[in-house]
């Protein structure tokens, strides 16, 4: 333990940390210390990709960050994705296509996918499951979560061009 | 993308929300937000930490105990042994035969010996490790054959045999010109929730009761099993479902709910208790490794004579479900094939392994690699292919079982096939597509990111998996299932102790009020003890039991609506009934909306749904046993580099015997999680211990199925309702990972073959090593 406070700017607010040990995960500081608990741990050692977070603007796996080396960057985490209620479009074909189950690999997928489709807006089916290998869903066998990523894929894409 | 899914079912004029629809999850919303609590997210004030310390060795005795260094440390606030529990000192899901904490002998490595609670999970950790055991280390039991010759000495006051069962059916020395022998084994899975093990136990005031918030498979056997520890009548103890990431079987046995509860007791303040990724592949019951010997009987046509097997499940330390698994496996000898001859020995023992329990397939996963490898041997034997052989053998209902039992369930089982070989084949070229820039693409090649297969050595094959599966328990065993349901105001409330682990009960549940009450306000109670049991989330079970007694209920509330109305109207109530949201006259015109009709009314009906009873088997084996059954087929695609052992499975095809689908959506989602796990089974899955010393505990060493090893699944699903299913309905779980797994292995020495090499593959997981050497 040391009573060293140091600050994270999460989701765009910044989060005073006291009580973390030296190398404590970013993943047990968010959920333990901020008390976010959407970013969920699974395998705690960036197998399985359930405590997907931002860190200006990479995706990384929070288990495996060093909370106090995450200072002066930009989190990003499901809570930050969009307001309760109100969820994204991702967060929206999740749901309609049947890629939630048990749900515990979901948010960590939701941050996964928007990231790709950030960086990719028109993924192939290899460019999708490449992409999304470090992500493991139990329960789905990822058919429906791939279709609602070309649903949200081929949405946007619509509405770009409509807007053109 | 290419997944399709067919079915026979015209769904142009369903009512949206009702059966037959596919509604969003109601929990869809707050997991997709990460707002949706897991019973890992659940704390409370001035709550502590538990922590279990757990035995490192396969075989010791416990010398002494010494908890006084952890005691010592700031901050811990209870530690607990065996010596510490009020109640029963074991437990166990159909005999208590395992210990709260070891008191004298460990029997596998990671068995709890003592628990703490302290005021965070670091102090929790550290005094673990100040805990002090001195152990005489045993020679382990490891050998299962070992255990069923009494070569060694019993490793439990039960003995080292949990159950053998022999089946004698017909002319047992009935043979043909074909005869073929083989033997098969099969690793040890595990179910791999992602959701760990977690709990949160609130003590009651004067701590003569608890409140368990838990993620668990069937609260009231939870309850039961606490409450005997505790030391309490059941009605002191309270179970509420916590959110549940997954479960697969896994769930079904007691983890840390006893120990939670000791320690809440014990300070009278909650104890929040939460599992590790390694401690969870110690903490839960795994799919049981076996070895499985078969000889098959055939005519020189391929048609089934006579079937021998002899079934060995390694059971580990504990009994848990294994005399139950033991029965599905030896049950399912045959297949979904005919057969009027057997012989069949069984045993499930103990060893000092991990103990294996349940896991989705229960028992027929593994008899399933065994007579689906057989069958394709069979086929060779014949000169037919693998399609013609389980055409020409598939069962249909009215056939019997090597139990004597009939088969009176719908059993499709051609058309299973029929439909399965209808689907495309994948219309990717060996090796996938080019890119757009004419280089392979590596991602298509087998081996995937390692890129280091060559397109030009790939080989493709196609494999054949057929599976029968027993729905609901069996044996006798009354898993009956229990629903509440008020109505007032246009609104159902439904309230039900049904597990809901992700599988989408919840959904249907909402879909049976609103066809069968007209409503489209369906509100669902908290998930808890307060009801009677609906049984385990298991067997493929759910949908038929506790969709059975939500089906009950509402048809019960329905009655007294009805009843209301017809009072009201000066109508006899039998002449009513729901025409989508509203109660008309079937013999005049009065039409209600089921709202204004139910306004003021306070309809609360509950109901117990049991399934036709069931018998035990005798000495030979014969008896009805099992109270449904439910079939699929799978057909897989492989590309195979032979040369390095690396495989790509391209496509898997299924058409899968479902009775009545009521959400398509949540059923293909069954299909295609199930076949991911029967792909992990084929090719990454086990569980690997040395002289009992578990060597991969964790998601790198222990491998899953991922988006890149995972194919597009094409599906087709035959719809003939089932009339003995409450709403026609098989359930869909289990069936997709049963016979998955050896299509995929077949397809893999089909696609060998075609390179000129033959080879056996008689065991599960298939390592590149059993390919290439």
């Amino acid at each position: 333990m040391n009573n060293q406070i140091f600050t994270l700017r999460v989701n765009g607010a910044d989060h005073d940390v006291a009580d973390s040990w030296l190398g404590e995960s970013l993943l047990d500081v968010l959920r333990d210390r901020i008390g976010m608990m959407g970013s969920k741990g699974a395998c705690t050692q960036g197998e399985c990709g359930s405590c997907s977070v931002i860190v200006d603007g990479s995706l990384v796996c929070s288990c495996l960050v060093m909370a106090a080396t995450a200072v002066d960057q930009e989190i990003v985490t499901i809570e930050g994705v969009a307001p309760v209620g109100a969820p994204s479009d991702v967060q929206r074909a999740f749901v309609d296509a049947g890629a939630v189950q048990c749900g515990f690999c979901t948010p960590g997928l939701i941050m996964a996918v928007h990231d790709l489709l950030e960086r990719t807006p028109e993924p192939s089916d290899t460019e999708i499951r490449e992409e999304l290998a470090g992500n493991v869903c139990r329960c789905t066998g990822y058919g429906r979560i791939i279709d609602a990523v070309q649903q949200v894929s081929v949405a946007r894409t619509t509405m770009a061009e409509g807007a053109r | 993308m290419t997944d399709t899914l067919t079915g026979t079912t015209d769904r142009t004029a369903i009512r949206p929300g009702t059966i037959g629809d596919s509604p969003v999850r109601p929990d869809g919303i707050e997991k997709v937000q990460g707002t949706y609590e897991f019973s890992s997210d659940l704390s409370a004030d001035g709550c502590l930490f538990g922590a279990t310390l757990r035995s490192p060795h396969p075989s010791a005795r416990i010398v002494s105990i010494d908890v006084s260094a952890a005691w010592k440390i700031s901050g811990v606030e209870a530690v607990i042994t065996a010596d510490d529990v009020p109640g029963q000192a074991t437990y166990g899901l159909i005999s208590q035969d395992q210990p709260v904490f070891a008191s004298d002998v460990v029997r596998y490595v990671g068995e709890p010996v003592a628990a703490v609670a302290a005021i965070d999970p670091e102090t929790a950790r550290r005094a673990l490790a100040a805990n002090d055991v001195t152990y005489e280390v045993l020679q382990p039991l490891l050998d299962p054959e070992v255990a069923i010759a009494g070569g060694h000495d019993p490793i439990h006051p039960d003995g080292n045999l949990i159950r053998h069962q022999r089946i004698v059916h017909g002319d047992t020395s009935a043979t043909g010109p074909i005869v073929i022998e083989g033997t098969y084994e099969i690793g040890m899975q595990d179910q791999a929730f992602l959701g760990l093990e977690a709990a949160i136990a609130h003590p009651d005031q004067g701590a003569d009761g608890v409140e368990l918030h838990v993620a668990t498979q069937w609260l009231h056997e939870d309850r039961k099993q606490i409450a005997a520890c505790l030391g309490f009548s059941e009605d002191k103890v309270r179970l509420v479902l916590g959110g549940v990431g997954g479960a697969f079987g896994a769930r079904e046995d007691i983890s840390l709910q006893v120990h939670s509860c000791l320690l809440a007791l014990r300070l009278g303040r909650p104890v929040r208790m939460a599992y590790s990724r390694a401690e969870s592949f110690l903490g839960h019951v795994h799919r049981h490794p076996a070895t499985i010997w078969m000889r098959h009987h055939a005519d020189a046509d391929g048609r089934l004579v006579n079937v021998e097997a002899r079934f060995v499940f390694d059971g580990g330390a504990y009994a848990s479900t294994s005399s139950a698994v033991l029965i599905n496996g030896i049950t399912m000898t045959p297949g979904p094939y005919r057969c009027d001859n057997g012989t069949v020995d069984g045993f499930a023992v103990r060893t000092n392994h991990l103990p294996c329990g349940a896991m989705r397939g229960f028992g027929a996963v593994q008899a399933c690699f065994a007579y689906e490898s057989q069958m394709d041997r069979i086929a060779a034997a014949a000169g037919i292919t693998a399609e013609e052989v389980r055409l020409l053998n598939a069962m249909r209902t009215g056939d019997t079982l090597l139990t004597g039992q009939p088969v009176l369930n719908v059993a499709p089982v051609e058309e299973c096939i029929r439909e399965t070989a209808a689907l495309p084949l994948p219309d990717e070229p060996v090796g996938g597509h080019a890119r757009a820039d004419g280089s392979p693409d590596a991602m298509k090649l087998p081996g995937g990111a390692g890129r280091t297969a060559d397109a030009g050595d790939i080989v493709r094959g196609i494999g054949w998996g057929v599976s029968i599966k027993n729905l609901m328990y069996s044996e006798n065993f009354d898993d009956y299932s229990t629903a509440r349901c008020r109505l007032a105001d246009g609104v159902a409330t439904l309230k039900f102790a049904t597990a809901e682990v992700g599988q989408g009960f919840i959904t249907i549940a909402g879909q049976i009020a609103r066809t069968v009450l007209g409503v489209d306000d369906v509100v669902l109670d908290t998930i808890d003890t307060t009801i009677g049991s609906a049984g385990s989330t298991s067997a493929s079970r759910q949908t038929w039991m506790s969709g059975g007694a939500v089906d009950a209920a509402c048809r019960a509330a329905r009655e007294r609506l009805f009843e209301a109305v017809g009072a009201a109207h000066g109508i006899e109530p039998v002449r009513l009934m729901i025409d989508g949201t509203d109660v008309i006259d079937t013999s005049g015109d009065l039409r209600v909306p089921v709202a204004e009709a139910s306004a003021g009314l306070d309809i609360d009906e509950t109901v117990e749904y049991h399934h036709p009873k069931t018998d035990d088997l005798d000495e030979n084996g014969q008896g009805n046993c099992h109270t449904a059954f439910a079939f699929v087929a799978h057909r897989a695609v492989v590309d195979v580099d032979p040369e390095l052992g690396l495989v790509k499975v391209v496509q898997i095809a299924t058409a899968q015997d479902v009775g009545n689908a009521l959400n398509p959506l949540s059923v293909t989602g069954q299909i295609e999680g199930g076949i991911a796990q029967g792909l992990g089974l084929a090719l990454m899955e086990e569980i690997i211990q040395v002289d009992g010393v578990i060597r991969n505990p964790n998601f790198t060493d222990y491998l899953l199925p991922t988006f890149l090893d995972m194919p597009p699944v094409v599906a087709t699903l035959i719809e003939q309702p089932d009339p003995h299913a409450p709403l026609g309905a098989k359930g869909v779980g289990e069936p997709p990972c049963i016979s998955s797994t050896p299509a995929i292995v077949a397809a893999i020495r089909d696609a060998l073959r075609q390179a000129g090499v033959e080879k056996p593959l008689n065991r599960v997981p298939v390592r590149p090593s059993d390919i290439c050497l």
